[in-house]
């Protein structure tokens, strides 16, 4: 379940493209659509690399967390190593765009 | 500097006071504005806007029933520039949002951009890691070190040398991730049994990076100090890097595309080397 305090982070991977292009296209769309408020980020990899401060602001909020970007210990991990605690309570969770359809993930950002 | 450019962070305003636009536009708008490294944030009145508090700049987009609001951070650490998209087509749009990056006087990393830096250097997993210290004392570039409590960590993430996987190959655990390489488990795919039995028939590393120098240096054999000093001649030291650079080429872990961008003088010298071992040496009797 979801609810409109879900927030929603899709992960673009601008930077060094690993993610299906017609995946990550498909879930923007899909998410442009929904009318739901999101937040998008060029490249986490990127941010991670750089400890930006505002990875921590992204996993804040009273809801859950959806996170559309790669595999989930590689997200995890590198939250991790830009100095930000990963929850481990279930309150984050990250979809796999690199191997799951974009209707898989866009139901999982989106089911309410 | 990669390191001091945060992404400038666009806020499509379509909350009260405004009218949203199309779906077809904000896709638009969010995938070329992404492409060229800003973060997007749609932010209707459903929502409240979020702190971001950690964002240096930001561009308010919105189409405004009135004028644009002038918005200001209190705190007066981020600046805001806000721009009313009524009526615009989509390259005006991003030609507004082009000028107020100017007006900020705001520079982020550009994916692409000549030159543009691709995001490539390990990310540990902690709940495979021993702390064996392996990768820290492979890694040729100083990528690794030990924080305050002697924890591997990875510290130098610009020394990293893109495309080079070659320190998860010699993690025994399977826990260093580059997540932009292309498989498994490298990339961060869940490890399976098979990729730690793999992993177990590792090269041996002091063998690989000038055998008996490193293993002699970890018993400090005076013996072997002294043979190391009659190496220091920059002849000897020369001939050592290549030496490790053939067998870094036979072993095949590290691409050879790689290697080839690598010149012999990007390479440690015989005496960084050394003290490396020493280091390494002193680390491991600390740790028991
Ligand atoms: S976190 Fe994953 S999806 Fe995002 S930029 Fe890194 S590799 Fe790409
Ligand atoms: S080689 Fe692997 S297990 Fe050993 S310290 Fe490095 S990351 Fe940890």
């Amino acid at each position: 379940m979801s609810d409109s305090t879900d927030k929603i982070l899709y992960c673009r991977c601008a930077f060094s493209q690993v993610v299906p292009v017609k995946t990550k296209e498909e879930v923007l769309e899909k998410l442009c659509d929904s009318g739901r408020d999101f937040e998008c980020v060029s490249d986490l990899c990127e941010m991670s690399a750089r400890r930006d401060d505002r990875l921590g602001e992204l996993l804040e909020g009273d809801g859950k967390v959806k996170i559309a970007a790669c595999y989930p210990r590689a997200v995890k991990w590198l939250f991790h190593q830009a100095g930000i605690p990963f929850p481990e309570d279930g309150s984050v969770e990250v979809l796999n765009m690199r191997e799951d359809t974009a209707e898989t993930i866009s139901k999982g950002l989106l089911d309410e | 500097m990669k390191d001091s450019k945060n992404p400038i962070q666009v806020i499509l305003y379509e909350g009260s006071g405004t009218t949203p636009i199309s779906s077809g536009d904000r896709l638009a708008l969010t995938a070329n504005l992404l492409d060229q490294g800003y973060s997007v944030s749609r932010v209707s009145q459903n929502a409240s806007p979020g702190k971001n508090q950690a964002a240096s700049a930001i561009i308010v987009l919105g189409q405004f029933s009135e004028a644009a609001p002038e918005i200001m951070d209190a705190s007066g650490k981020t600046r805001i520039e806000t721009r009313d998209t009524t009526g615009l087509n989509h390259e005006s749009i991003l030609e507004q949002v082009e000028e107020a990056r100017e007006s900020l006087d705001a520079e982020q990393n550009q994916p692409g951009a000549n030159g543009a830096w691709k995001p490539w250097f390990p990310v540990i997993d902690y709940d495979r890691c021993t702390n064996c210290m392996q990768c820290l004392s492979f890694c040729l570039f100083d990528v690794y070190g030990v924080d305050d409590e002697k924890q591997i960590q990875v510290q130098n993430n610009d020394n990293c040398k893109t495309n080079c996987p070659a320190c998860s190959r010699v993690c025994p655990e399977v826990a260093i991730m580059f997540p932009k390489y292309t498989s498994g488990p490298i990339n961060g795919e869940p490890v399976r049994q098979q990729d730690v039995e793999r992993e177990s028939m590792k090269v041996d590393i002091t063998a690989l990076l000038g055998g008996d120098i490193y293993s002699s240096l970890k018993t400090r054999s005076e013996k072997a100090k002294s043979r190391f000093s009659k190496e220091r001649s920059p002849d000897k030291a020369l001939d050592e890097r290549k030496r490790c650079m053939i067998k870094l080429q036979q072993s095949g872990i590290i691409p050879p595309e790689v290697l080839a961008e690598l010149d012999l003088e990007s390479l440690p010298s015989a005496e960084a080397i050394q003290q490396k071992a020493k280091e390494m040496a002193a680390l491991q009797n600390k740790q028991g």
